[in-house]
């Protein structure tokens, strides 16, 4: 079983590393990008078994930092407990 | 005072670290990231710049999680002292031991170089040595030192006289100038420029000596 981490900076929060690609886009002639934020795609594999609790957990403590990121985990192939 | 430097791989700034503290008189255990004990008679734990695991996943995430991290985490529940420097201080605020979070430089570049920090209060151990509003020349280097909180906490830091440090000149984007930061008790630093580093005539600048002296002359049992 697998579960995917997206995590991305939240809203308000400064991202120089988007607003770079931003730029570059704009210079490359696509015109008409608003806005470009960058996150991390995490990808777990994990034993049967595991909850949405356990993924949960791991997020807080480690593969996010909540007081500037937030994280959605979308599971793949298999159901989480 | 004995201080105890933490290495992690990755750390390159722990032997600087240790040669200051024990310029200023102290003894110094080096402790490695798996010890899962501190020395039992440590007054300080200073905790090194580098790129420890090499800055993978977010600066200091790993090693915030690594088995010294909840000794040095219960020592400063404990009341005990602590110096995170540059890659030190991005290890304090994953813990959670300070607020707030290291960010990219708001100019996305890895800089170098000697800044001027404004003393913003002297009311600790760390800077007791310094007069408020002293200008001091202390090196960066760092690519994420973009100190980042909520105004909320920014609001504290500054109401509790918690903002230890500040760019004259900004650097790196760091909201409110923030350089370095006190923990609510005044018993843990974390700041991004190297006192380290501006501790030796060697150095070619002396302006960091006074912190470590300071430390000395508090944790020196009378």
């Amino acid at each position: 079983m697998k579960a995917r981490v997206h995590v991305m900076l939240k809203n308000g929060v400064l991202d120089p590393q988007g607003e770079a690609v931003r730029h570059a886009l704009g210079a490359m002639g696509f015109d008409g990008v608003n806005g470009v934020r960058q996150g991390k795609v995490i990808e777990l594999d994990l034993a049967d078994g595991s909850t949405e609790a356990d993924v949960t957990s791991m997020c807080d403590k480690l593969l996010a930092n909540t007081v500037i990121e937030s994280y959605t985990v979308e599971t793949l192939g298999g159901e989480m407990a | 005072m004995h201080a105890a430097v933490v290495v992690f791989p990755g750390s390159n700034c722990d032997r600087d670290l240790a040669v200051a503290f024990e310029a200023a008189g102290a003894k110094v255990s080096m402790v490695w990231h798996k010890d899962t004990k501190l020395p039992s008679d440590v007054d300080i734990v200073g905790i090194p710049g580098g790129f420890s695991f090499g800055d993978y996943l977010r600066c200091g995430a790993i090693a915030a999680n690594s088995p010294i991290c909840h000794e040095i985490k219960a020592h400063t529940d404990r009341g005990g002292y602590a110096l995170g420097v540059c890659n030190g201080f991005q290890v304090l605020t994953e813990t959670g031991i300070l607020p707030g979070v290291l960010l990219r430089n708001a100019g996305l570049k890895y800089i170098c170089k000697t800044v001027s920090l404004k003393v913003e209060t002297t009311q600790n151990a760390f800077t007791e040595t310094y007069t408020a509003g002293d200008i001091i020349d202390i090196p960066i280097a760092h690519h994420d030192g973009n100190y980042f909180a909520d105004d909320e906490t920014i609001a504290r830091l500054q109401g509790d006289d918690r903002v230890a440090f500040t760019y004259t000149n900004t650097p790196n984007g760091a909201k409110a100038d923030i350089a370095g930061i006190l923990s609510a008790n005044k018993r843990v630093l974390g700041m991004m420029p190297h006192p380290e580093r501006a501790a030796d005539v060697g150095h070619g600048g002396t302006d960091g000596q006074a912190l470590f002296r300071a430390l000395a002359g508090v944790l020196t049992p009378a």
